[in-house]
């Protein structure tokens, strides 16, 4: 293997996405990073490599990545690498970053990604950005993002030019964005959180043409420190928040009656076309389950409709659903910071509104 | 055998957040708190004392008035605290935090019974990055999102939290585990430990107590040594406020007329 210096930037070229699996199923954050990734490898002209681990995995899955944008796809396949281990994934993900040396490196920021971006990051010696929702390299791009996204006044500010990867993401729960650059070091690299990036229509060309290439790597079973005993999917039925158009959400308003509350939420859903959420008020106090939470530390969705019902709109709650085309907030007390996103709004008490709501909708349906 | 917790002090995001007028935070207006997760992780580690009698030693990296949290944290069962504090270390990001962290916990030495415990994130970066970086640092097996522990002889059995359930994973000590809020309920400081924690030890490490560690190096701590940079920062825009309406019907009226339902 040839000398790895992170340093010597002008040896790294690429862009690569690491295309989570589980159980043999390819994961949806990894359509989304190719998505991305296909626009920033349009952008430096360079190649788009998808990194797929796993062992005996289904090779229509991996040509499907073609299909998303990539023109490479790496699969490193051993019995070893079958289900997730930090010790076994960092190690094959390193060791072939280290030989082919990409610029760029998208990792989504799911709870597996999160703990293997980090370990590979710091034994790359490089720099790592977290949960990122907008990349940019061009620097023209990123003005005209900053356009419609700052407060800056980008006419009059001084950008220095450079195909540097300018990672943007929320700090202090949304109250600061910053741009992030890693100038010094190699790859690049980045999580991204899941359901922020858009996936582009399949293409059936891009499958038809991606180049696969199986990589076997040096890994031994004495390389992996940790036995994994037993995988478990819960038996609650999984609320897909971040695929849905529409998410009726309850916060802490429905304290006074919670069934009902939740009743009501289902049953505006329902004639919605759309799932449940949940401000932490809520997933905290046991009403509902944590896969229900939207927010910082919940999940981020933009859905076309979100509806807040008697939630107070806490900066932790409105940085996972501010994206949402129209926002309508049902909410008793009229000085809630949730109206100040919300498209509309209604000052009132929810278990009288809601069902009335319920009522207007299937009239206009009808 | 030890438990070495590494706790952070944070500014409270869930309290009023200060702006200043050029957009950045205003720290020094923001009340200041342990980080949450970071309390799991010292009652995780609290638990563990409970159980075999090990001792309990905190450790931050911080300003020196972080030294009132570990006080904070010895009143609730930690045996002694480490406050990491000096010049050279400010301004480090993930990698350059870690780097130092790591070698704070060689100094205090980690023997092969010993757990290090991290929260998952802290509030004000929420990167999640400096518990894995810590740990490849030591080269330590790790294990993040840990919603369950047991100890057994010299290894540990966790449960480990995914998205839509959970991996029971075992592994050797030593180890470095990140704790999240699901693992457990953290315990209140006692009268008794009020009373005592000013009496317990707190050693202070600078860059002159770690500058021996190889992960020392002018340029992997501090600004200098941190691979990531801020480009820009800003505020994110205010939405435009959005229209009060009066009823459900006006706001079914409306919906319909914009083709939303």
């Amino acid at each position: 293997m040839a000398e790895f210096n992170a340093m010597d930037t002008a040896a790294f070229k690429g862009v690569w996405v690491f295309c989570e699996q589980r159980e043999g199923q390819i994961q949806t954050i990894s359509y989304q990073l190719l998505s991305e990734g296909r626009k920033l490898a349009n952008d430096l002209g360079v190649e788009l490599c998808g990194v797929v681990m796993g062992s005996e995995l289904n090779e229509d899955y991996i040509k499907a990545l073609g299909g998303y944008g990539a023109d490479r796809v790496y699969y490193i396949d051993s019995p070893l690498l079958k289900d997730y281990t930090t010790d076994g994934y960092a190690k094959a993900l390193c060791d072939l970053i280290m030989d082919k040396k990409p610029e760029i490196m998208l990792i989504g920021a799911t709870n597996l990604g999160r703990d293997l971006g980090p370990r590979c990051a710091a034994r790359l010696h490089t720099g790592l950005t977290a949960d990122c929702t907008h990349l940019d390299v061009d620097v023209e791009k990123y003005k005209d993002f900053l356009r419609t996204t700052s407060n800056i006044d980008v006419d009059n500010t001084k950008f220095e030019e450079n195909t540097n990867l300018k990672m943007t993401r929320p700090a202090f729960g949304g109250h600061l964005m910053a741009t992030i650059i890693c100038p010094r070091f190699r790859p690049q690299m980045s999580t991204v959180r899941p359901g922020v990036m858009q996936t582009q229509a399949f293409d059936e060309a891009g499958a038809a043409k991606v180049v696969v290439e199986k990589v076997t790597p040096e890994l031994t079973a004495d390389d992996i420190h940790v036995e994994i005993l037993d995988i478990k999917k819960s038996a609650k039925k999984l609320v897909d928040l971040i695929g849905a158009d529409v998410v009726v959400s309850v916060g802490r308003g429905i304290s006074s009656d919670v069934e009902k509350g939740i009743a009501l939420a289902e049953e505006l859903a329902g004639v919605l076309g759309g799932v449940v959420g949940a401000s932490r008020a809520v997933t905290d106090e046991g009403w509902l389950s944590s896969d229900h939470q939207v927010g910082q530390t919940g999940k981020t969705v933009h859905p076309r409709i979100y509806v807040a019902l008697g939630i107070s709109g806490a900066i932790q709650h409105v940085a996972g659903m501010q994206d949402s085309e129209t926002i309508i907030a049902i909410n008793k007390n009229e000085s809630a910071p949730i109206f100040d996103v919300a498209s509309y709004g209604i000052v009132g008490d929810l278990f009288k509104v809601v069902p009335e709501l319920i009522k207007e909708i299937r009239a206009a349906k009808a | 055998m030890k438990a070495i917790v590494c706790v952070k002090q944070v500014p409270d995001t869930q309290g009023k957040v200060a702006v200043k007028a050029d957009g950045t935070m205003d720290r020094a207006a923001m009340a200041t708190i342990t980080n949450p997760d970071d309390l799991n992780a010292v009652e995780a580690a609290l638990q563990l004392k409970d159980e075999t009698g090990c001792e309990v030693v905190v450790v931050t990296m911080g300003p020196p008035p972080a030294e009132g949290m570990l006080r904070e944290l010895i009143a609730r069962g930690a045996d002694r605290g480490v406050l990491v504090s000096g010049r050279e270390f400010g301004g480090s990001d993930t990698f350059a935090t870690s780097q130092i962290l790591a070698a704070a916990v060689n100094k205090i030495g980690v023997g092969p019974e010993d757990i290090v415990f991290c929260g998952r994130q802290a509030i004000d970066g929420d990167t999640a990055q400096v518990g894995p970086q810590i740990a490849e640092k030591l080269h330590l097996p790790q294990v993040t999102y840990v919603t369950d522990i047991k100890k057994e002889g010299n290894a540990v059995v966790v449960k480990r939290q995914l998205e839509d359930g959970y991996m029971e994973l075992k592994v050797n000590t030593p180890c470095l585990l990140t704790c999240i809020k699901e693992l457990n309920n953290p315990r209140y400081m006692s009268v008794s430990g009020i009373f005592e924690c000013y009496d317990k030890p707190i050693d202070v490490f600078d860059y002159n107590t770690l500058k021996d560690d190889p992960l020392i190096e002018t340029d992997t701590i501090g600004l200098k040594g941190s691979p990531t940079n801020v480009y820009k920062s800003f505020a994110p825009p205010v939405k435009g406020a959005g229209m009060m309406v009066e009823d459900a019907a006006q706001l079914v009226g409306i919906l319909n007329d914009k083709h939303l339902i």
